[in-house]
């Protein structure tokens, strides 16, 4: 028994011994001059490959969107090294889904040459990540994370996903205006912060519209079963049913809600801008509204020529997590080009610069608190896909 | 009172009660708390949406399928987590850690085996049609659900009190030394309570995943509290009293929702199970000291 401890004890100490190695490996990077170029903007040639390190969720519970983020970095570094001038080497590295290994990678990618990192996937991954590089001074382009107070974390924290601050308020004035909405039944999870934090926009939003609130009824993130609070708020004889929900909560709540008869709209947050709703709801799903950040109909050149590439290169239709993935590129390599260096503090300093920059999710501006603005899109699903309201 | 939300209880209900039932029938015969049943349900559900999403079976033939499989893994946890420990001076709580370390073993392989994600049955699997009953929507699933929980509680309920195995099972309630000296194999009780226990525990999962449509791998957690709730609202040991507590549980949440709000919903329906602790420990149906089926 005791010899069996001892042989465990040293097999945990050889192993975080094993870890932090790995973690202490310095490649050196950035301090050698080459990541510096000639010339400015477009003019603007660098010797060196700018190396970029991307954390993303390929395994675990987000790995469909991790999918999809890799194909349009991939798409975007292609393309962008094809124009020339500036070149990109692009590292994808799997966080797993899971904070501590996203932790792991992000201790590797500023012990290398990076010069910038993408990602990590999930919120609750950056929050652990991001200090990582904030204390390196290297810096991060969010690219999916939706949660408050993600580039709060530091000067070298940025973001190109709109929040649902951003969104829900387009949402709300948007399908007020189609739908003459006098008064509605708001349904959120009150024991998740997304959600809550969902709600709370919500509720201001219909506020500031005018818009009546007649009831307000709660369910908890691992409820399946919303027929009791259905049945209310059909009583409640509203114009639109409001809800902030996860994607798990919205599919049955959606089914559920026409199986009673409610035919009215129902407009969700971010939890319902899954293709995964129509899929698994059917016929349910139709008239479910939803702001998303990427009009994936908009009719701009980047776009077009997006959409096109893509479906060539994957054989299929990208989602907003690709096309922010890809607009994520055209930021860098602007921001890169801003000081023509791939320094770390030079391509913060770019990062800080970029204003009305034409991208596949519109003219993109990078505010005062590191946050993308751009304009929204609010979609309602038409004959089983997302169509955009209006 | 509203009809609409007294079916819905009533629906929700039947499913509680089918999966206490199952619990109670162990309680009862065995005097064992069966802490795997709970992920015996969640496995069910996501047997069932496979059975149906891969195996091309309609919901209702696939229905009797889970039924089986739950029956061979009552088996497979009566030889794994009791048997074993049977003959130990603290074989009640050894057998309830056991149970709940072989639940958590069947949700990693659930977790190996389907993933994290939720899971749903195919949208074309149900049947479209939906009832009007005194102005309330019905849907084709929902009369299923009771009819078949009121089916199985009957039909469990005529086994315990009519047959040769339930006369067996009623001897080894009383005192398993002396069924075992009249000559009640209580070996094979055991090992039928069980597997009999975990077929019905089953079918609830399959249920419960085709009224909400979805399966997660934390839904047995879920209903691990309710259906204890239930079993000691019920008496214990008694199976009308799962039945009714089960019931009365479901009815008890819907009718939170109507008439103090949504919030309040666990907190009302915990705070029944106490009230019962206190004023009524026996349960509804329970008699005190004497251990029924």
């Amino acid at each position: 028994m005791r010899t069996r401890r001892i042989i465990g004890t040293t097999a945990a100490v050889t192993l975080t011994l094993t870890i932090a190695a790995c973690g202490s490996d310095d490649g050196g990077g950035s301090g050698d001059g080459t990541l510096v170029g000639e010339g400015s903007g477009a003019d603007c040639e660098i010797a060196a490959a700018i190396g970029v390190g991307a954390a993303l969720s390929l395994t675990g519970a987000a790995a469909s969107y991790g999918e999809s983020q890799r194909n349009g970095l991939e798409l975007a570094v292609a393309d962008l090294n094809e124009e020339g001038g500036v070149t990109y080497e692009l590292t994808v590295e799997d966080d797993q889904t899971d904070p501590r290994q996203g932790i792991t990678v992000f201790e590797d990618f500023t012990g290398g040459d990076t010069s910038i990192i993408i990602g990590p996937t999930l919120s609750n991954g950056a929050f652990q990540a991001q200090p990582i590089a904030q204390e390196a001074g290297v810096p991060v382009l969010a690219i999916s994370n939706t949660a408050s107070g993600i580039t709060e974390q530091g000067d070298y924290i940025f973001r190109d996903s709109l929040t649902e601050a951003q969104v829900i308020p387009q949402t709300i004035a948007l399908a007020t205006e189609t739908y003459d909405l006098e008064q509605v039944v708001v349904m959120y999870s009150n024991d998740d912060a997304f959600t809550e934090s969902g709600y709370e926009v919500f509720a201001s939003s219909l506020e500031s519209e005018g818009v009546e609130v007649t009831d307000t009824l709660t369910f908890s993130v691992s409820d399946t079963d919303f027929r009791p609070l259905l049945t209310e708020a059909l009583a409640a004889e509203p114009d639109a049913l409001v809800v902030s929900g996860l994607i798990e909560a919205a599919i049955p709540l959606v089914t559920q809600a026409r199986d009673l008869g409610i035919e009215v709209p129902i407009i969700g947050g971010n939890g319902f801008n899954n293709p995964q709703l129509m899929a698994d709801a059917g016929a349910a799903a139709e008239g479910v509204v939803v702001g998303a950040a990427w009009n994936s109909t908009s009719d701009n050149a980047e776009n077009v020529e997006f959409l096109d590439a893509y479906e060539q290169e994957f054989g299929g239709p990208p989602d907003q997590f690709a096309a922010q993935a890809y607009a994520a590129m055209t930021i860098i390599d602007t921001a890169v080009r801003h000081n023509c260096s791939g320094e770390r503090d030079d391509v913060q300093d770019g990062l800080n610069n970029i204003a009305d920059l034409p991208t596949v999710l519109g003219s993109l501006t990078i505010n005062d608190d590191r946050d993308a603005e751009h304009e929204a899109v609010v979609q309602v699903v038409e004959d089983g896909a997302f169509a955009v309201l209006g | 009172m509203d009809v609409q939300q007294l079916l819905n209880g009533l629906f929700v209900g039947s499913i509680y009660a089918l999966f206490a039932i199952g619990f109670t029938l162990v309680f009862g015969v065995l005097d064992r708390l069966n802490l795997a049943h709970p992920a015996v349900f969640t496995v069910a559900a996501f047997v069932g949406i496979e059975l149906v999403a891969v195996g091309g079976l309609s919901i209702w033939a696939a229905l009797p399928v889970v039924f089986v499989v739950g029956g061979l893994l009552g088996l497979v946890i009566e030889q794994v987590a009791f048997r074993p420990l049977k003959g130990r001076a603290d074989a009640h709580f050894a057998g309830l850690i056991s149970s709940i370390a072989l639940a958590g073993m069947f949700i990693a392989l659930l977790q190996w085996r389907y993933g994290p994600d939720t899971k749903r049955f195919p949208a074309e699997s149900f049947p479209e049609t939906t009832y009007k009953v005194l102005g309330a929507q019905v849907t084709g699933v929902q009369v299923a659900i009771l009819l078949i929980t009121i089916v199985l509680a009957v039909g469990l309920h005529l086994l315990v009190g009519r047959t040769r195995l339930g006369r067996s099972m009623r001897a080894t309630a009383e005192n398993p030394t002396a069924a075992r000296v009249v000559g009640v194999n209580v070996d094979r009780v055991s090992a039928t309570t069980l597997a009999i226990s975990s077929a019905l525990g089953a079918v609830a999962g399959a249920l419960f995943a085709m009224n909400v449509n979805s399966a997660q791998l934390g839904m047995g957690g879920a209903i691990e509290l309710k259906g204890l709730a239930v079993i000691v609202v019920g008496g214990m040991a008694s199976l009308p009293g799962a039945l009714v507590g089960g019931l009365l549980l479901g009815l008890a949440e819907v009718f939170t929702v109507q008439y103090i709000g949504s919030s309040w919903r666990d907190l009302v329906a915990f705070g029944l199970l106490f009230l019962i602790l206190v004023v009524r420990p026996q349960g509804l149906f329970g008699t005190r000291k004497v251990r029924e089926v």
